[in-house]
């Protein structure tokens, strides 16, 4: 029987397999950033000894960093701390860190890809839940907590139960204005926010075929939504050309031997998974939440579901998602005011969703009283945009441009959205309080939040479109 | 197993007196109960109370905006579970999909911190399940019907007990005498008896994974 992508990966980097328990998985790469990685250093401190493998190991703060006057001393003490703790961490264990000032910091998930550390075949790990990102090259990317950046720190290795195997088909041709964040919100209202919990899910189809590297990687990003253990996309040319040329990709003949090797990487034909599910693109409209997990989204001309409409998986939790939101069951979705714009996040940060919303809004200008944030994915990503003029647009059309970070993804710095107020975020949650104590969160894609940024209210982009 | 042959006798002693107590093979306790489904771990500890450097002093800021109106320790919102003095115990019950979104460890040692020992639901996302294991955080996955009938029985006694007996995995209603099973797997559950952690099984198999990397990587 032939293998899927994931078992050819998973089977290459087991050391061993204990008895009746988990395996011991290699890791190729590992990112770290200032949140969860300070009480894993205190843990190998204690231990007396030093981060077994310092040149696979990649730092950047990026959680808790200001996305304004990123010059001046971090004002909030708690963050200043843990950025100053990151920094004597990685000094003392020998760790490359890019940290603000420099010219490749960024969030973890923007940097590692376009920077070229991650490639196709590898296992790459972050003490955060968005590491599925990387899987869009081909890779076994997951988030661990903290003991696992520890035990990765100490000895470049994990304990990992192999997951069961999902393979989600999205075939044909997509939408005018429906873009790659579109297609995994739809597959989140789908299956749920707990459809994939045990499984990876290799993402496959000519629909995911078609998109672009950063697409992709806006669809791995959220396969954490689904609770899958990692989400993943075969390499193919789109892969290879993108890594090409890339400050750490291979190079020379080395560029030869992996290319080699990754073109390897695919799922065999008579291949089995646990799980299949399929999925015409034709039947994907642009599509936004509207309750308090991922998978409480809705087309943007559909109603917000009734109790008796709606899925099971979602009933019991309705009536207070609703509540929290300040919304109605069976009324329309489009035409609700928004108090706040951000385009942002390691789901959609990147040049191409900076490059979808300026060439949506050029000439237009935000509606009154929105503020909008568009907040890029790196120092690479600013920089780019400011060298294509995209800063301008976004200055004419009223939106601030601010500077890498986490930022209102999950407001632990001061991008927080205040109570009450309603955000459309291109992020990857909704969860009560999760950009600030009280905001209300609608998960769109950048074109979809660039819409209502103009209107002012949730809007169908595809009335705007010629 | 391999595990405990790899950690030496003085190790193992050191470990086991420092990290588990015996006793904890069984958990006998009454129940605090969350019904909510899909609880993530936002809720859990919100991102705001993520800055600090060390593992401790999470409980306090447990279930943070669930528990006080906003965020005032000063006002207690009344019908949350964590603030109804009828509930108490080291035993936290929730609906399914427990421990969703981030993987923040700190969710673990927030619960863990609070004076919990286990969690009972009927199912846990992946990440939020590992680390309440390597925190010695008991996750005790049972079918909806069991889990439903916990919610029903703690409803009409709320001092009810519970027996969760890791040594012989079944979890049993005290007053009923009704019981099932649960799983968890064999490795993990050593590591819990014995106080093992992962980082010295692996630490001590470091030469093998040397000589992996020479060959395989």
């Amino acid at each position: 029987m032939g293998k899927t992508l994931f078992e050819k990966i998973w089977k290459k980097h087991v050391v061993k397999e204990i008895e009746g328990g988990p395996s011991v998985l290699y890791i190729d790469r590992h990112f770290i950033h200032e949140v969860t990685s300070p009480q894993a250093f205190t843990g190998l401190n204690k231990r007396g000894i030093k981060v077994s493998r310092p040149k696979q190991t990649i730092a950047t703060a990026d959680h808790n960093v200001p996305t304004l006057d990123q010059h001046l001393p971090i004002k909030e003490e708690l963050s200043r701390l843990q950025v100053e703790a990151l920094k004597k961490n990685c000094e003392e264990h020998g760790i490359e860190l890019y940290g603000l000032g420099h010219p490749y910091q960024g969030i973890v998930h923007v940097i590692g890809p376009e920077l070229g550390i991650t490639q196709p075949g590898m296992t790459i790990v972050c003490g955060d839940s968005h590491t599925s990102t990387h899987g869009a090259f081909g890779s076994i990317a997951f988030g661990i907590g903290t003991s696992e950046v520890e035990m990765v720190m100490a000895t470049q290795c994990l304990l990992q139960s192999k997951p069961k195997l999902m393979r989600i088909n999205v075939d044909g041709e997509l939408n005018n204005g429906v873009v790659s964040k579109d297609i995994v919100l739809y597959i989140l209202a789908t299956i749920s926010a707990s459809g994939a919990t045990g499984h990876a899910v290799e993402f496959a189809g000519s629909a995911i075929r078609s998109l672009s590297m950063e697409a992709r990687m806006t669809i791995c990003n959220m396969s954490i939504e689904m609770g899958a253990r990692c989400g993943m996309i075969a390499p193919d040319e789109t892969t290879f050309s993108y890594i090409k040329g890339r400050e750490f990709a291979p190079a020379g003949t080395e560029w030869e031997k992996k290319l080699a090797e990754w073109k390897e990487l695919y799922t065999d034909n008579d291949a089995q998974f646990d799980k299949e599910i399929f999925i015409k693109a034709e039947d994907i409209e642009p599509m936004i939440t509207y309750g308090t997990n991922p998978g409480m989204g809705i087309g943007i001309t559909k109603t917000i579901p009734t109790s008796s409409t709606i899925n099971e998986n979602d009933r019991s939790g309705l009536a207070k998602s609703l509540a929290y939101m300040g919304l109605q069951e069976g009324t329309p979705i489009r035409g609700q005011k928004i108090d706040y714009v951000f385009i942002g996040s390691c789901t959609n940060s990147r040049i191409e969703d900076l490059r979808m919303v300026a060439s949506f809004v050029k000439g237009k200008k935000k509606a009154e009283g929105v503020e909008v944030w568009i907040v890029p994915g790196s120092k690479q990503v600013e920089a780019q945009a400011i060298k294509e003029g995209i800063d301008k647009v976004f200055e004419e059309s009223g939106f601030m441009l601010r500077q890498p970070g986490c930022s209102a993804c999950l407001g632990m710095n001061e991008d927080k959205i205040p109570a009450g107020k309603y955000c459309i975020s291109t992020s990857n949650r909704n969860f009560e309080g999760r950009q600030g104590p009280n905001a209300r969160t609608f998960l769109a894609s950048p074109l979809t939040a660039a819409v209502a940024a103009i209107t002012g209210q949730v809007s169908d982009v595809r009335e705007f479109l010629n | 197993m391999s595990v405990i042959t790899n950690i030496g006798d003085e190790k193992k002693k050191n470990l086991t007196t420092a990290k588990f107590q015996s006793e904890r093979k069984v958990i006998q306790s009454s129940i605090v109960p969350i019904e909510a489904e899909n609880i993530d771990t936002d809720q859990i500890i919100p991102a705001r109370f993520l800055k600090a450097t060390t593992r401790e002093g999470f409980g306090k800021n447990l279930f943070r905006d669930w528990r006080y109106e906003n965020d005032d320790e000063n006002k207690p919102i009344q019908g949350f579970a964590l603030n109804n003095k009828i509930y108490s115990g080291k035993i936290l019950i929730a609906g399914k999909n427990f421990g969703c979104g981030s993987s923040r460890e700190h969710a673990a040692w927030a619960i863990k911190d609070y004076g919990f020992d286990a969690v009972v639901s009927s199912f846990f996302a992946d990440i939020f399940k590992n680390n309440a294991l390597n925190n010695f955080l008991l996750p005790v996955q049972v079918s909806d019907e069991f889990l439903q009938k916990i919610f029903k029985v703690i409803k009409e006694d709320a001092s009810t007990q519970i027996e969760i007996n890791l040594e012989e995995q079944f979890i049993k209603l005290l007053s009923t005498g009704e019981q099932e099973n649960f799983e968890i797997n064999p490795y993990k559950k050593t590591c819990l008896l014995n106080g093992y952690d992962d980082i010295d099984y692996l630490l001590s198999i470091k030469d093998e994974i040397k000589e992996f990397e020479t060959q395989s990587i």
